[in-house]
Protein backbone atom coordinates (compact mmCIF):
# COMPACT_ATOMS: atom_id res chain seq x y z
CA UNK A 1 0.00 0.00 0.00
CA UNK A 2 1.73 3.17 -1.16
CA UNK A 3 2.51 5.72 1.52
CA UNK A 4 1.99 3.39 4.48
CA UNK A 5 4.53 3.35 7.25
CA UNK A 6 5.02 -0.38 6.74
CA UNK A 7 6.39 0.25 3.25
CA UNK A 8 9.26 2.42 4.42
CA UNK A 9 12.46 0.40 4.55
CA UNK A 10 13.96 0.44 8.06
CA UNK A 11 16.91 2.81 8.37
CA UNK A 12 20.06 0.70 8.21
CA UNK A 13 22.40 1.22 11.04
CA UNK A 14 25.58 1.46 9.00
CA UNK A 15 27.53 0.18 11.99
CA UNK A 16 25.49 -2.99 12.44
CA UNK A 17 25.83 -3.94 8.79
CA UNK A 18 29.58 -3.27 8.53
CA UNK A 19 31.16 -2.30 11.86
CA UNK A 20 34.57 -1.74 10.32
CA UNK A 21 34.55 -0.97 6.60
CA UNK A 22 37.62 -1.90 4.55
CA UNK A 23 40.63 -3.67 6.01
CA UNK A 24 42.75 -0.75 7.19
CA UNK A 25 43.49 0.06 10.81
CA UNK A 26 44.04 3.78 10.50
CA UNK A 27 40.36 4.80 10.68
CA UNK A 28 38.82 3.39 13.86
CA UNK A 29 34.99 3.40 13.83
CA UNK A 30 33.55 5.22 16.83
CA UNK A 31 31.18 2.27 17.13
CA UNK A 32 34.12 0.31 18.55
CA UNK A 33 34.01 2.61 21.58
CA UNK A 34 30.26 2.80 22.07
CA UNK A 35 28.41 -0.34 21.02
CA UNK A 36 27.29 -2.65 23.81
CA UNK A 37 27.39 -5.78 21.62
CA UNK A 38 30.99 -5.14 20.57
CA UNK A 39 31.89 -4.53 24.21
CA UNK A 40 30.33 -7.83 25.35
CA UNK A 41 32.24 -9.63 22.62
CA UNK A 42 35.46 -7.95 23.78
CA UNK A 43 34.91 -9.21 27.31
CA UNK A 44 34.44 -12.70 25.99
CA UNK A 45 37.31 -12.79 23.49
CA UNK A 46 39.86 -10.49 25.11
CA UNK A 47 39.34 -10.70 28.88
CA UNK A 48 37.89 -14.15 29.45
CA UNK A 49 39.63 -16.15 26.73
CA UNK A 50 43.13 -16.48 25.31
CA UNK A 51 44.73 -13.66 27.31
CA UNK A 52 46.52 -13.15 30.59
CA UNK A 53 45.01 -10.44 32.79
CA UNK A 54 46.77 -8.63 35.60
CA UNK A 55 45.58 -9.36 39.14
CA UNK A 56 48.32 -7.90 41.33
CA UNK A 57 51.78 -8.01 42.84
CA UNK A 58 53.08 -10.74 45.11
CA UNK A 59 54.05 -7.97 47.50
CA UNK A 60 50.33 -7.30 48.04
CA UNK A 61 49.83 -10.78 49.50
CA UNK A 62 53.13 -11.52 51.26
CA UNK A 63 51.86 -13.80 54.04
CA UNK A 64 49.99 -17.09 54.07
CA UNK A 65 46.27 -16.36 54.13
CA UNK A 66 46.63 -12.90 52.57
CA UNK A 67 44.12 -12.21 49.84
CA UNK A 68 43.23 -9.43 47.43
CA UNK A 69 39.91 -9.02 45.67
CA UNK A 70 40.15 -7.58 42.18
CA UNK A 71 38.60 -7.88 38.74
CA UNK A 72 39.30 -9.46 35.37
CA UNK A 73 37.07 -7.76 32.85
CA UNK A 74 33.87 -7.33 34.86
CA UNK A 75 34.31 -10.50 36.89
CA UNK A 76 35.25 -10.33 40.53
CA UNK A 77 38.14 -12.62 41.45
CA UNK A 78 40.18 -13.26 44.56
CA UNK A 79 43.95 -13.79 44.60
CA UNK A 80 45.24 -15.58 47.71
CA UNK A 81 48.50 -16.86 49.15
CA UNK A 82 48.24 -20.39 50.49
CA UNK A 83 50.05 -21.88 53.47
CA UNK A 84 52.64 -23.48 51.18
CA UNK A 85 53.34 -20.13 49.49
CA UNK A 86 51.39 -20.92 46.32
CA UNK A 87 49.18 -18.22 44.80
CA UNK A 88 45.64 -19.08 43.75
CA UNK A 89 43.05 -17.05 41.91
CA UNK A 90 39.42 -18.04 42.21
CA UNK A 91 36.20 -16.51 40.98
CA UNK A 92 34.28 -14.64 43.66
CA UNK A 93 31.08 -16.65 43.13
CA UNK A 94 29.93 -19.29 45.61
CA UNK A 95 29.35 -22.68 43.97
CA UNK A 96 26.08 -23.01 45.90
CA UNK A 97 23.73 -20.23 44.83
CA UNK A 98 26.08 -17.69 43.29
CA UNK A 99 26.82 -15.32 46.17
CA UNK A 100 29.81 -13.04 45.61
CA UNK A 101 31.17 -14.13 48.97
CA UNK A 102 34.31 -12.02 49.35
CA UNK A 103 33.38 -8.55 50.60
CA UNK A 104 36.79 -7.01 51.29
CA UNK A 105 39.52 -5.81 48.99
CA UNK A 106 42.28 -7.07 51.27
CA UNK A 107 42.50 -9.34 54.25
CA UNK A 108 43.84 -12.53 55.73
CA UNK A 109 41.84 -15.76 56.03
CA UNK A 110 42.60 -19.43 56.44
CA UNK A 111 39.57 -20.30 54.30
CA UNK A 112 36.78 -18.59 52.38
CA UNK A 113 33.33 -18.87 53.94
CA UNK A 114 30.22 -17.76 52.16
CA UNK A 115 28.07 -15.71 54.56
CA UNK A 116 24.72 -17.01 53.30
CA UNK A 117 24.91 -20.76 54.07
CA UNK A 118 28.45 -21.00 55.41
CA UNK A 119 29.82 -23.15 52.59
CA UNK A 120 33.57 -23.15 53.24
CA UNK A 121 36.36 -23.33 50.69
CA UNK A 122 40.12 -23.76 50.84
CA UNK A 123 42.07 -20.82 49.44
CA UNK A 124 42.61 -22.86 46.26
CA UNK A 125 38.85 -23.13 45.78
CA UNK A 126 38.23 -26.70 46.94
CA UNK A 127 34.91 -27.05 48.73
CA UNK A 128 35.67 -28.15 52.29
CA UNK A 129 32.47 -27.80 54.23
CA UNK A 130 28.76 -27.86 53.53
CA UNK A 131 26.62 -27.44 56.68
CA UNK A 132 23.95 -30.13 57.09
CA UNK A 133 25.38 -32.01 54.12
CA UNK A 134 24.32 -35.33 55.67
CA UNK A 135 20.99 -34.09 56.89
CA UNK A 136 19.74 -33.88 60.45
CA UNK A 137 18.70 -36.86 62.56
CA UNK A 138 15.34 -36.39 64.20
CA UNK A 139 13.53 -39.13 66.12
CA UNK A 140 16.03 -41.60 64.70
CA UNK A 141 15.36 -40.57 61.09
CA UNK A 142 17.80 -38.60 58.94
CA UNK A 143 15.99 -35.76 57.30
CA UNK A 144 17.15 -33.79 54.29
CA UNK A 145 20.77 -33.12 53.45
CA UNK A 146 22.45 -33.17 50.09
CA UNK A 147 21.42 -35.95 47.69
CA UNK A 148 23.25 -39.28 47.48
CA UNK A 149 25.47 -38.38 44.52
CA UNK A 150 26.60 -35.04 45.85
CA UNK A 151 30.40 -34.76 45.85
CA UNK A 152 32.27 -31.76 47.19
CA UNK A 153 34.92 -32.20 44.49
CA UNK A 154 32.25 -31.26 41.93
CA UNK A 155 31.37 -27.99 43.63
CA UNK A 156 34.53 -26.02 44.19
CA UNK A 157 35.05 -22.40 43.25
CA UNK A 158 35.96 -21.70 39.67
CA UNK A 159 39.77 -21.67 39.54
CA UNK A 160 41.73 -19.55 37.14
CA UNK A 161 45.10 -20.29 35.55
CA UNK A 162 47.73 -18.30 37.46
CA UNK A 163 51.21 -17.24 36.54
CA UNK A 164 53.68 -15.07 38.41
CA UNK A 165 56.87 -13.57 37.03
CA UNK A 166 59.29 -11.64 39.19
CA UNK A 167 56.58 -10.59 41.59
CA UNK A 168 53.80 -9.78 39.12
CA UNK A 169 50.73 -12.03 39.06
CA UNK A 170 48.49 -12.66 36.06
CA UNK A 171 45.46 -14.93 35.81
CA UNK A 172 43.17 -16.24 33.10
CA UNK A 173 39.75 -17.86 32.95
CA UNK A 174 41.20 -19.71 29.95
CA UNK A 175 43.30 -22.56 31.31
CA UNK A 176 44.75 -23.16 27.82
CA UNK A 177 46.36 -19.72 27.59
CA UNK A 178 49.98 -19.77 26.36
CA UNK A 179 52.85 -19.31 28.84
CA UNK A 180 53.43 -15.70 29.87
CA UNK A 181 56.85 -15.49 28.20
CA UNK A 182 55.23 -16.39 24.87
CA UNK A 183 52.28 -14.13 25.58
CA UNK A 184 54.54 -11.12 26.03
CA UNK A 185 57.14 -12.10 23.42
CA UNK A 186 60.89 -11.52 23.82
CA UNK A 187 60.99 -7.78 23.09
CA UNK A 188 58.29 -6.77 25.58
CA UNK A 189 59.54 -9.37 28.07
CA UNK A 190 62.94 -7.65 28.06
CA UNK A 191 61.37 -4.37 29.22
CA UNK A 192 59.10 -6.19 31.67
CA UNK A 193 62.18 -7.79 33.26
CA UNK A 194 63.95 -4.42 33.31
CA UNK A 195 61.49 -3.19 35.94
CA UNK A 196 60.63 -6.57 37.46
CA UNK A 197 64.05 -8.17 37.69
CA UNK A 198 63.36 -10.37 40.70
CA UNK A 199 64.06 -7.79 43.40
CA UNK A 200 61.46 -7.72 46.14
CA UNK A 201 58.88 -5.03 45.61
CA UNK A 202 57.39 -2.68 48.19
CA UNK A 203 53.84 -1.40 47.71
CA UNK A 204 53.63 2.35 48.36
CA UNK A 205 49.86 2.63 47.98
CA UNK A 206 46.84 2.88 45.70
CA UNK A 207 44.94 5.38 43.59
CA UNK A 208 41.62 4.62 41.95
CA UNK A 209 39.57 6.44 39.36
CA UNK A 210 36.43 5.81 37.38
CA UNK A 211 37.00 7.30 33.95
CA UNK A 212 34.02 7.84 31.66
CA UNK A 213 35.45 6.47 28.44
CA UNK A 214 35.88 3.16 26.66
CA UNK A 215 38.64 0.98 28.16
CA UNK A 216 40.51 0.86 24.85
CA UNK A 217 41.03 4.62 25.03
CA UNK A 218 43.34 4.02 27.98
CA UNK A 219 45.36 1.43 26.09
CA UNK A 220 45.51 3.95 23.23
CA UNK A 221 46.59 6.75 25.55
CA UNK A 222 49.71 4.83 26.55
CA UNK A 223 50.29 3.71 22.96
CA UNK A 224 50.19 7.35 21.93
CA UNK A 225 53.63 8.96 22.02
CA UNK A 226 52.25 11.93 20.09
CA UNK A 227 50.30 13.50 22.95
CA UNK A 228 52.68 13.58 25.93
CA UNK A 229 54.86 16.28 24.42
CA UNK A 230 51.78 18.33 23.59
CA UNK A 231 49.07 17.81 26.21
CA UNK A 232 51.37 17.36 29.17
CA UNK A 233 52.94 20.74 29.77
CA UNK A 234 55.06 19.35 32.55
CA UNK A 235 56.57 16.75 30.31
CA UNK A 236 57.59 19.04 27.53
CA UNK A 237 58.74 21.89 29.75
CA UNK A 238 60.92 19.73 31.97
CA UNK A 239 62.14 17.45 29.22
CA UNK A 240 60.43 14.32 30.52
CA UNK A 241 58.83 13.49 27.18
CA UNK A 242 59.37 15.36 23.95
CA UNK A 243 59.34 14.59 20.26
CA UNK A 244 63.00 15.51 20.00
CA UNK A 245 64.18 12.85 22.45
CA UNK A 246 65.96 9.66 21.54
CA UNK A 247 63.09 7.19 21.48
CA UNK A 248 61.94 3.80 20.34
CA UNK A 249 58.54 2.16 19.98
CA UNK A 250 58.28 -1.59 20.19
CA UNK A 251 55.44 -4.06 19.87
CA UNK A 252 55.25 -7.80 20.30
CA UNK A 253 54.80 -9.93 17.17
CA UNK A 254 51.00 -9.60 17.41
CA UNK A 255 51.09 -5.82 17.79
CA UNK A 256 48.95 -5.99 20.92
CA UNK A 257 51.51 -5.11 23.62
CA UNK A 258 53.87 -2.17 23.29
CA UNK A 259 56.74 -0.33 24.92
CA UNK A 260 57.36 3.37 24.46
CA UNK A 261 61.01 3.92 25.35
CA UNK A 262 62.58 7.35 25.69
CA UNK A 263 65.50 9.18 27.14
CA UNK A 264 65.10 12.56 28.83
CA UNK A 265 66.76 15.61 27.36
CA UNK A 266 67.17 19.09 28.77
CA UNK A 267 63.73 20.48 27.99
CA UNK A 268 63.20 24.17 27.30
CA UNK A 269 62.26 25.64 23.95
CA UNK A 270 63.09 24.09 20.62
CA UNK A 271 61.59 23.16 17.28
CA UNK A 272 59.15 20.77 18.91
CA UNK A 273 57.70 23.48 21.12
CA UNK A 274 57.00 26.01 18.34
CA UNK A 275 53.32 26.78 18.17
CA UNK A 276 52.47 24.39 20.99
CA UNK A 277 50.08 26.32 23.23
CA UNK A 278 50.68 24.07 26.23
CA UNK A 279 54.38 24.86 26.33
CA UNK A 280 55.27 27.37 29.03
CA UNK A 281 58.69 28.84 28.24
CA UNK A 282 59.01 30.61 31.57
CA UNK A 283 57.70 27.89 33.79
CA UNK A 284 59.90 27.38 36.82
CA UNK A 285 58.95 25.52 39.94
CA UNK A 286 58.96 27.29 43.31
CA UNK A 287 59.94 24.00 44.89
CA UNK A 288 61.54 21.57 42.50
CA UNK A 289 61.99 18.69 44.90
CA UNK A 290 59.04 17.08 43.13
CA UNK A 291 61.39 16.60 40.18
CA UNK A 292 64.45 15.53 42.13
CA UNK A 293 65.33 12.78 39.67
CA UNK A 294 68.20 10.39 40.22
CA UNK A 295 69.13 7.86 37.55
CA UNK A 296 68.85 4.28 38.74
CA UNK A 297 71.43 1.75 37.56
CA UNK A 298 68.85 -0.70 36.23
CA UNK A 299 67.52 1.88 33.76
CA UNK A 300 70.41 1.06 31.41
CA UNK A 301 69.86 4.17 29.35
CA UNK A 302 66.18 5.07 28.96
CA UNK A 303 64.66 7.41 31.56
CA UNK A 304 61.13 6.32 30.74
CA UNK A 305 59.55 3.12 29.52
CA UNK A 306 55.77 2.91 29.31
CA UNK A 307 54.54 -0.61 28.63
CA UNK A 308 51.02 -1.61 27.69
CA UNK A 309 50.18 -5.27 28.17
CA UNK A 310 46.99 -6.02 26.32
CA UNK A 311 44.26 -5.91 27.44
CA UNK A 312 44.47 -5.14 31.13
CA UNK A 313 47.55 -3.37 32.45
CA UNK A 314 50.07 -0.60 31.99
CA UNK A 315 53.51 -0.72 33.54
CA UNK A 316 54.89 2.74 34.23
CA UNK A 317 58.51 3.62 34.72
CA UNK A 318 58.83 7.38 34.37
CA UNK A 319 61.97 8.66 36.06
CA UNK A 320 61.84 7.38 39.65
CA UNK A 321 58.10 6.74 39.73
CA UNK A 322 56.86 3.19 39.19
CA UNK A 323 53.32 1.87 39.02
CA UNK A 324 51.08 -0.78 37.59
CA UNK A 325 47.84 0.67 36.23
CA UNK A 326 45.01 -1.86 36.04
CA UNK A 327 42.19 -1.41 33.52
CA UNK A 328 38.84 -2.78 34.73
CA UNK A 329 36.09 -2.15 32.13
CA UNK A 330 32.59 -1.18 33.34
CA UNK A 331 30.49 -1.23 30.19
CA UNK A 332 31.49 0.42 26.93
CA UNK A 333 31.45 3.93 28.40
CA UNK A 334 33.61 3.62 31.51
CA UNK A 335 36.43 1.77 33.22
CA UNK A 336 37.91 1.70 36.67
CA UNK A 337 41.59 2.47 36.72
CA UNK A 338 43.56 1.19 39.71
CA UNK A 339 47.12 2.36 40.28
CA UNK A 340 49.52 0.41 42.44
CA UNK A 341 52.57 2.54 43.13
CA UNK A 342 55.59 0.57 44.20
CA UNK A 343 59.29 0.70 44.85
CA UNK A 344 61.82 -1.89 45.85
CA UNK A 345 62.16 -3.34 49.32
CA UNK A 346 65.82 -2.23 49.34
CA UNK A 347 65.10 1.41 48.43
CA UNK A 348 66.73 3.89 50.76
CA UNK A 349 64.29 6.14 52.67
CA UNK A 350 65.54 8.93 50.40
CA UNK A 351 64.65 7.00 47.22
CA UNK A 352 61.23 6.15 48.62
CA UNK A 353 60.64 9.83 49.39
CA UNK A 354 61.71 10.65 45.84
CA UNK A 355 59.21 8.15 44.41
CA UNK A 356 56.42 9.54 46.58
CA UNK A 357 57.23 13.12 45.54
CA UNK A 358 57.25 12.22 41.85
CA UNK A 359 53.91 10.48 42.35
CA UNK A 360 52.47 14.02 42.26
CA UNK A 361 52.81 13.77 38.48
CA UNK A 362 50.60 10.69 38.34
CA UNK A 363 47.27 9.38 39.54
CA UNK A 364 43.87 11.10 39.55
CA UNK A 365 45.33 14.47 40.55
CA UNK A 366 48.63 14.08 38.74
CA UNK A 367 50.28 17.00 36.99
CA UNK A 368 50.56 14.76 33.97
CA UNK A 369 47.94 12.05 34.40
CA UNK A 370 44.92 14.11 35.43
CA UNK A 371 44.72 15.42 31.87
CA UNK A 372 44.56 11.93 30.40
CA UNK A 373 41.40 10.97 32.26
CA UNK A 374 39.80 14.21 31.12
CA UNK A 375 40.64 13.89 27.43
CA UNK A 376 39.54 10.27 27.40
CA UNK A 377 36.12 11.40 28.58
CA UNK A 378 36.07 14.15 25.98
CA UNK A 379 36.89 11.49 23.32
CA UNK A 380 33.99 9.29 24.42
CA UNK A 381 31.60 12.23 24.25
CA UNK A 382 32.61 12.94 20.67
CA UNK A 383 32.37 9.28 19.66
CA UNK A 384 28.90 9.02 21.23
CA UNK A 385 27.46 11.85 19.26
CA UNK A 386 28.73 10.56 15.92
CA UNK A 387 27.94 6.86 15.71
CA UNK A 388 28.90 6.53 12.04
CA UNK A 389 32.17 8.39 12.41
CA UNK A 390 35.73 7.22 12.76
CA UNK A 391 38.93 8.20 14.50
CA UNK A 392 41.81 9.16 12.17
CA UNK A 393 45.05 7.52 13.32
CA UNK A 394 47.34 8.29 10.38
CA UNK A 395 50.29 9.96 12.03
CA UNK A 396 53.30 8.12 10.66
CA UNK A 397 51.26 6.55 7.87
CA UNK A 398 48.66 3.81 7.76
CA UNK A 399 50.83 0.78 8.42
CA UNK A 400 52.26 -0.94 11.46
CA UNK A 401 55.73 -2.03 12.54
CA UNK A 402 57.19 -3.89 15.48
CA UNK A 403 60.05 -1.38 15.82
CA UNK A 404 59.99 2.37 15.18
CA UNK A 405 62.85 4.71 15.99
CA UNK A 406 60.86 7.86 16.74
CA UNK A 407 57.64 8.94 18.42
CA UNK A 408 55.97 11.03 15.71
CA UNK A 409 53.55 8.26 14.89
CA UNK A 410 50.31 6.52 15.84
CA UNK A 411 51.66 3.16 14.72
CA UNK A 412 51.14 1.52 18.13
CA UNK A 413 47.43 2.34 18.06
CA UNK A 414 47.13 0.94 14.54
CA UNK A 415 48.98 -2.21 15.65
CA UNK A 416 46.58 -2.75 18.50
CA UNK A 417 43.60 -2.48 16.20
CA UNK A 418 45.20 -4.81 13.65
CA UNK A 419 45.30 -7.39 16.44
CA UNK A 420 41.84 -6.45 17.68
CA UNK A 421 40.33 -6.94 14.23
CA UNK A 422 41.98 -10.36 13.87
CA UNK A 423 40.50 -11.54 17.16
CA UNK A 424 37.13 -9.79 17.00
CA UNK A 425 36.39 -10.63 13.37
CA UNK A 426 37.49 -14.27 13.55
CA UNK B 1 40.51 23.12 76.99
CA UNK B 2 40.79 25.59 74.15
CA UNK B 3 39.82 29.16 75.01
CA UNK B 4 36.83 30.68 73.29
CA UNK B 5 38.77 33.31 71.30
CA UNK B 6 41.09 30.68 69.83
CA UNK B 7 38.13 28.43 69.15
CA UNK B 8 36.46 31.23 67.21
CA UNK B 9 39.68 31.80 65.24
CA UNK B 10 39.95 28.08 64.53
CA UNK B 11 36.43 27.84 63.15
CA UNK B 12 37.04 30.98 61.09
CA UNK B 13 40.23 29.45 59.67
CA UNK B 14 38.34 26.32 58.61
CA UNK B 15 35.57 28.28 56.95
CA UNK B 16 37.84 30.88 55.31
CA UNK B 17 39.92 28.06 53.78
CA UNK B 18 36.88 26.41 52.18
CA UNK B 19 35.40 29.69 50.99
CA UNK B 20 38.67 30.73 49.34
CA UNK B 21 38.89 27.46 47.44
CA UNK B 22 35.23 27.44 46.44
CA UNK B 23 35.43 30.98 45.16
CA UNK B 24 38.45 29.90 43.08
CA UNK B 25 40.75 32.29 44.90
CA UNK B 26 43.55 29.75 44.55
CA UNK B 27 46.31 32.30 45.07
CA UNK B 28 45.17 32.52 48.71
CA UNK B 29 45.34 28.77 49.30
CA UNK B 30 49.07 28.65 50.18
CA UNK B 31 48.57 31.58 52.57
CA UNK B 32 46.56 29.39 54.92
CA UNK B 33 49.70 27.38 55.63
CA UNK B 34 52.97 27.81 57.46
CA UNK B 35 56.24 27.34 55.57
CA UNK B 36 57.31 24.55 55.55
CA UNK B 37 54.02 22.76 55.81
CA UNK B 38 52.36 19.47 55.00
CA UNK B 39 49.37 19.13 52.71
CA UNK B 40 48.29 15.63 51.81
CA UNK B 41 45.24 14.37 49.99
CA UNK B 42 45.16 10.65 50.65
CA UNK B 43 42.66 7.83 50.12
CA UNK B 44 41.48 6.30 53.35
CA UNK B 45 42.65 2.81 52.37
CA UNK B 46 46.25 4.07 52.24
CA UNK B 47 45.93 6.07 55.45
CA UNK B 48 44.31 3.24 57.41
CA UNK B 49 46.87 0.69 56.22
CA UNK B 50 49.87 2.95 56.83
CA UNK B 51 50.76 3.09 53.14
CA UNK B 52 52.63 6.31 52.33
CA UNK B 53 51.22 7.11 48.87
CA UNK B 54 49.08 10.24 48.68
CA UNK B 55 47.10 11.58 45.73
CA UNK B 56 48.64 15.01 46.37
CA UNK B 57 51.61 15.41 48.71
CA UNK B 58 53.16 18.82 49.32
CA UNK B 59 55.80 19.97 51.81
CA UNK B 60 56.11 23.71 51.41
CA UNK B 61 54.29 26.84 50.35
CA UNK B 62 56.38 26.65 47.19
CA UNK B 63 54.86 23.28 46.29
CA UNK B 64 51.39 24.66 46.99
CA UNK B 65 52.13 27.59 44.69
CA UNK B 66 53.29 25.16 42.02
CA UNK B 67 49.97 23.32 42.34
CA UNK B 68 48.15 26.62 41.88
CA UNK B 69 50.17 27.22 38.74
CA UNK B 70 49.24 23.75 37.52
CA UNK B 71 45.55 24.41 38.16
CA UNK B 72 45.49 27.76 36.43
CA UNK B 73 48.02 27.23 33.63
CA UNK B 74 48.87 23.64 32.81
CA UNK B 75 46.26 21.05 33.75
CA UNK B 76 43.86 20.48 30.84
CA UNK B 77 40.47 19.81 32.38
CA UNK B 78 36.76 20.40 32.33
CA UNK B 79 36.42 23.33 34.78
CA UNK B 80 34.04 22.63 37.64
CA UNK B 81 32.61 24.31 40.72
CA UNK B 82 33.57 22.92 44.10
CA UNK B 83 31.50 23.41 47.20
CA UNK B 84 32.90 22.41 50.55
CA UNK B 85 30.60 21.62 53.44
CA UNK B 86 32.77 21.27 56.50
CA UNK B 87 31.67 19.99 59.87
CA UNK B 88 32.42 21.72 63.14
CA UNK B 89 36.00 20.91 64.08
CA UNK B 90 36.74 18.75 67.08
CA UNK B 91 39.83 19.77 69.04
CA UNK B 92 41.94 16.78 70.06
CA UNK B 93 44.56 18.79 71.91
CA UNK B 94 45.97 22.27 72.42
CA UNK B 95 49.36 22.65 74.03
CA UNK B 96 49.33 26.44 73.73
CA UNK B 97 51.40 26.42 70.57
CA UNK B 98 49.87 23.78 68.29
CA UNK B 99 46.24 22.73 68.06
CA UNK B 100 45.37 19.25 66.83
CA UNK B 101 41.90 19.29 65.30
CA UNK B 102 39.74 17.29 62.90
CA UNK B 103 36.59 17.88 60.91
CA UNK B 104 34.50 15.94 58.43
CA UNK B 105 34.09 17.43 54.99
CA UNK B 106 32.07 16.87 51.87
CA UNK B 107 33.02 18.43 48.57
CA UNK B 108 30.38 18.58 45.85
CA UNK B 109 31.42 18.98 42.24
CA UNK B 110 29.31 20.66 39.58
CA UNK B 111 30.61 20.34 36.06
CA UNK B 112 29.22 22.68 33.42
CA UNK B 113 25.87 21.47 32.08
CA UNK B 114 25.90 18.54 34.48
CA UNK B 115 24.14 17.74 37.75
CA UNK B 116 25.90 18.41 41.04
CA UNK B 117 27.43 15.30 42.51
CA UNK B 118 29.13 14.10 45.67
CA UNK B 119 32.78 14.32 44.66
CA UNK B 120 35.09 13.80 47.61
CA UNK B 121 34.15 13.19 51.22
CA UNK B 122 36.44 12.55 54.13
CA UNK B 123 37.98 14.17 57.15
CA UNK B 124 40.66 16.75 57.77
CA UNK B 125 43.36 15.83 60.25
CA UNK B 126 45.08 19.09 61.09
CA UNK B 127 47.87 20.66 63.07
CA UNK B 128 47.21 24.37 63.42
CA UNK B 129 49.89 26.73 64.75
CA UNK B 130 49.65 30.16 66.29
CA UNK B 131 51.74 32.55 64.18
CA UNK B 132 52.20 36.33 64.19
CA UNK B 133 49.69 36.40 61.32
CA UNK B 134 47.14 34.31 63.17
CA UNK B 135 46.29 30.63 63.03
CA UNK B 136 47.80 28.70 60.11
CA UNK B 137 47.81 25.06 59.04
CA UNK B 138 51.18 23.47 59.73
CA UNK B 139 49.74 20.22 58.47
CA UNK B 140 46.47 19.40 56.76
CA UNK B 141 45.83 15.81 55.78
CA UNK B 142 42.62 15.16 53.87
CA UNK B 143 41.79 11.49 54.24
CA UNK B 144 39.05 10.74 51.76
CA UNK B 145 36.46 7.94 51.83
CA UNK B 146 35.77 8.52 48.12
CA UNK B 147 38.61 6.27 47.03
CA UNK B 148 37.14 5.79 43.57
CA UNK B 149 37.71 9.26 42.18
CA UNK B 150 35.24 10.38 39.51
CA UNK B 151 37.76 11.04 36.75
CA UNK B 152 40.23 13.54 38.18
CA UNK B 153 40.87 15.86 41.12
CA UNK B 154 42.17 19.17 39.84
CA UNK B 155 41.61 21.69 42.64
CA UNK B 156 42.72 21.32 46.25
CA UNK B 157 40.30 19.83 48.75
Amino acid sequence: MAGSVADVAPVQDACAAAPWPGDGVHRIPYAAYTRRDIYEEELSRLFYRGHWCYVGLEAEIPNAGDFKRTAIGERSVVMARDRDGAIHVVENVCAHRGVAFCRQNFGNRGEFTCPYHQWTYALDGRLLGVPLMRGVKSDGVVQGGMPQGFKREDHGLRRLAVTARNGVVFASFDTAVEPLENYLGPDVLRYFDRVFDGRRLAVLGYSRQRIGGNWKLMQENIKDPYHPGLLHTWFVTFGLWRADQKSELITDAHGRHACMVSRRNEGGSGAVTQGVSSFKANMALHDDRVLDVVAEPWWNGPTVVMTTIFPSVIIQQQVNSLSTRHIQPRGPDAFDFVWTHFGFADDTPEMQRRRLRQANLFGPAGYVSADDGEVIEFSQQGARQRPGGASVAELGGTGTATHTGHTVTETLIRSMYAYWRRVMEA
Amino acid sequence: MIDLATWRDLVTLYQAYSMALDSRDYARWPQFFTDPCVYKLQPRENFDRGLPLATMAFESRGMLEDRVYGITETLAHDPYYQRHVVGIPIVRSDDGEAIEAEASYAVFRTRQNELSEVFNVGRYIDTVRRTPDGLRFASRICVFDSELVPTSIIYPI
